[in-house]
């Protein structure tokens, strides 16, 4: 198994889908309801794309999935998020 | 936020380690960083192909300067063209700064401990200049584990601060006191800031030594939320 970086590693493909710092948004886990910011989350990388997975009890938060044409983004992990104001 | 890719010249470059380089890059646009934050860094072959990867900035200032410190990783992408191939007077696509998680501010008036495993030194770098350039009195720690006196990266710059400990995991300089091997719990426990004087701890290195070092610090009392890492992954 690839291993994992940080969220914060995401900041910059994040950068290309949100106007906000995804990595210093928080995510509620949609499975363990845990609430911390998204560079704590666990990012395992392949040459598709990424699979974030959550600190407290590793089930994936999100996935992103880069094609030629498509950037496939699943949130269904996260259950919301808090988004600081700028 | 960034807006997207700018493009950099390369105007400085330095031999740092046997396997190591860091590179000064002029890139106009640029709008400063804050210690702690990374660029990505994309590479186009004549064939269109692209890679981009992250490294940190070993630079925190407002200038169109940053510079990085790159590590070489045998089979990587681009890290051996970064390190072997680029020269001064290249273009290089970046985009940053990226990342206001793992960032030092020097308005912070905590005791800040830096843990490095090799090459992750390069952003707790920023986190001591930041420091000597604010001229604050937080203290500042930094235990760095390496594996000979020979990899340290800004070993000169660093032998000039104070709070610096060594940990090498090959082989020691003479007279050096601790045997060499990986950073224990033990070493935690007698080389860093302990957890009553409530520290923000910054870690960056492979992913390995993050986990190892994260774990013991939690197991030493400290609040894992006041923990946090930067993982590069590797071995």
């Amino acid at each position: 198994m690839t291993q994992p970086l940080d969220g914060n590693a995401l900041a910059g493909t994040f950068s290309e889908l949100f106007r906000f710092d995804m990595t210093v948004t928080e995510g509620e886990c949609r499975h363990c309801n845990d609430v911390t910011v998204l560079a704590r989350a666990l990012v395992y990388p392949d040459p598709t794309g990424f699979v974030m997975r959550c600190c407290s009890c590793d089930e994936v938060l999100l996935t992103i999935l880069v094609t030629e044409k498509r950037t496939w983004l699943d949130l269904s992990g996260i259950a919301g998020l808090r988004i600081p104001q700028p | 936020m960034t807006g997207g890719w700018l493009v950099g010249t390369v105007v400085e470059t330095r031999t740092e380690t046997p396997s190591g380089r860091s590179l000064v890059i002029d890139v106009p646009g640029w709008t400063g960083n804050i210690a702690g934050q990374h660029v990505d860094v994309r590479l186009t072959a004549p064939d269109g192909y692209q890679a981009t990867r992250s490294y940190s900035l070993a630079s925190a200032d407002d200038s169109t300067r940053v510079q990085l410190a790159v590590d070489r990783l045998p089979d990587g992408e681009v890290s051996p063209y970064l390190v072997d191939g680029v020269e001064i007077g290249d273009q290089l696509e970046l985009r940053g700064p990226l990342g206001g998680w793992f960032v030092w501010r020097p308005t912070e008036t905590r005791p800040v401990q830096l843990i490095a495993g090799g090459s992750g030194v390069v952003p707790l770098v920023a986190m001591l200049r930041a420091r000597a350039v604010a001229g604050t009195t937080a203290p500042m720690r930094l235990l760095y584990s390496v594996r000979t006196p020979g990899d340290r990266f800004f070993a000169d710059e660093l032998e000039t601060l104070d709070g610096i400990d060594y940990a090498y995991t090959r082989q020691v300089p003479d007279g050096f006191a601790r045997p060499p091997g990986r950073v224990t719990p033990e070493d935690l426990a007698r080389l860093t800031i302990p957890a009553s004087e409530n520290p923000a701890v910054f870690v960056c290195g492979p992913t390995g030594f993050v986990e190892t070092v994260a774990r013991a610090l939690v197991d030493l009392g400290h609040d894992p939320l006041q923990v946090k890492t930067e993982r590069f992954g590797g071995a």
